[in-house]
């Protein structure tokens, strides 16, 4: 077969704001984990021991979502629920099982995908408004206990959410062949794009 | 800061396995009794002399309380409260402020640092600043109000109960400097049983409601008040009625660590298991071996 042909998919802007926003996101998962479980109290080794990954910590975590923040607003448009999205989800446990044939056309993304991306946004904004209120030293003497003990149980949940999107994010990528040379190097084949998001082949090539 | 052994530990910090524990000590208490206290402040100053601690010279605010609140360098402060139940009946309430050492310390069990916080077999809780990572979850936990986080080392402070003393079977520096006897240490059963003849006398004396102050919401304290109003502590500067560990510090460090654990490692384990029985989307006209990056 002659060399597939290939589709533009993320520019090399938004894959520089997604590496980014992945290393920072992981040094911060890693460097908030080590205080999460005593079992991934050794995290901390990575970071330059306990107090430099408690000073570190909430550095990476406010510069991941400052670059979240940037790659939100340049795809938030494409991550809006529509009608075909409730079929889609209706019929996941299928596709799981192995049998894509039966999915409603998708186009940019599916609804699992916007699951994740909505996943992130709302659990990275918990992350940093809860964080902040017991960032120490800088801004925890504003905020009473109370609203403290609450927050660091958002925190601790919103942080569980945001790792397991992660994970779901990092497992398609593996599951869906094809799929990380969108963000590596820009541009899928044309038979990725009509066999997992037709719709999207149609917009981009004009139905051809 | 600890001369103890740490056959003596029974519980540390960030730690799931038990700790040494081979050798039982005597569970030890300290009570004060608010009734015979002067307010005369030696204990404060014993404590800033057997701890080598100098205070910033801080600033009045109307009252005796001085320093005004605990603080790294102020391990223990008198409370003055004036209370008027009745007209014309104005008491003068004082309680020598500090860590309350308590049998289920909210400190220990909201600290992420492993051997940051112990607490030993005789009951003291003790923070081991070299492990410390200046988190603040100490403040956190702690149902009294009692940890203070220095600005300039960002680690945690309060009372050690004179550890280091009590190890080598002295008393807290406080005890030994308190002029009236209204601090007491020993045994926690002597203490208690003390405590009994100290009530009986106070009722004798027209306090109906005095009693000793030994909060079951945490496991009961290593150090107890004797209380004239024993029905109402919060007239002693906000002495809670009933402390225990706030519930959301309980979920926060008790059910949310297994389960968010287990569902972490539960969704990576299920996506590999899933590759592996379902296997890859692959869009059949590719070359797959290409396009893997």
């Amino acid at each position: 077969m002659a060399s597939a042909k290939l589709l533009d998919r993320y520019d090399r802007t938004t894959r520089t704001k997604h590496w980014s926003m992945a290393i920072l996101f992981i040094l911060a998962g890693l460097s908030g984990l080590a205080f999460f479980h005593p079992s991934f109290f050794f995290l901390t080794g990575l970071f330059g021991g306990g107090s430099w990954t408690r000073i570190l910590h909430p550095f990476l975590g406010t510069a991941a979502f400052a670059v979240f923040a940037l790659i939100y607003f340049k795809l938030k448009n494409h991550n809006k629920f529509e009608p075909v999205d409730r079929e889609w989800l209706a019929k996941s446990g299928e596709m799981l099982k192995g049998n894509k044939a039966g999915m409603p056309p998708v186009g940019r993304y599916n609804a699992g995908q916007k699951m994740v991306f909505w996943a992130m946004a709302i659990g990275l904004l918990v992350l940093l408004v809860t964080g902040i209120t017991f960032w120490q030293p800088y801004f925890r003497g504003y905020f009473p206990i109370d609203v403290i003990r609450v927050a660091v149980v958002l925190h601790a949940l919103s942080a569980v959410v945001v790792i397991l999107s992660l994970i779901t994010h990092i497992y398609a990528t593996i599951w869906v062949k094809g799929t990380l040379r969108a963000m590596t190097r820009g541009n899928v084949t044309e038979a990725w794009a009509k066999h997992n998001h037709p719709l999207w082949h149609k917009e981009v090539t004009g139905g051809k | 800061m600890s001369s103890l052994q740490s056959l003596d530990v029974v519980a540390r910090s960030a730690t799931t396995l038990p700790p040494p524990q081979a050798r039982r000590t005597v569970e030890v208490a300290k009570l004060i009794d608010v009734s015979t206290c002067i307010g005369c402040k030696a204990c404060q100053v014993a404590c800033m002399q057997w701890n080598d601690l100098r205070d910033d010279v801080g600033e009045t605010h109307g009252t005796y309380d001085n320093p005004r609140d605990l603080s790294p360098k102020s391990w223990t402060v008198m409370r003055y409260s004036e209370v008027e139940q009745q007209e014309n009946n104005l008491e003068w309430l004082i309680r020598k402020d500090g860590c309350m050492h308590c049998e289920d310390p909210g400190c220990l069990k909201a600290c992420p640092s492993p051997g940051a916080i112990v607490k030993y077999s005789n009951g003291i809780v003790d923070f081991i600043s070299e492990n410390c990572v200046g988190c603040g979850n100490c403040v956190t936990g702690c149902p009294f109000n009692v940890p203070r986080i220095s600005k300039v080392d960002n680690k945690a402070y309060k009372c050690s109960l004179c550890s280091d003393r009590v190890g080598v079977g002295l008393e807290p520096a406080c005890v030994k400097a308190c002029p009236t006897g209204a601090i007491q240490f020993g045994s926690k059963n002597d203490m208690l049983d003390y405590a009994e003849t100290r009530i009986t006398d106070l009722k004798e004396r027209g306090f109906a409601q005095a009693a000793v102050y030994n909060p079951a919401g945490v496991g009961g304290t290593h150090v107890m008040y004797v209380l004239q109003h024993g029905d109402k502590p919060e007239m002693y500067h906000g002495l809670p009625k009933d402390p225990q560990i706030s519930p959301m510090v309980s979920i926060w460090k008790g059910i949310a660590k297994p389960l968010g654990v287990f569902a972490m490692l539960g969704a990576i384990a299920a996506s590999f298991i899933h590759y592996v029985r379902v296997g890859p989307i692959e869009a059949k006209e590719d070359d797959t071996s290409k396009d893997n990056a």
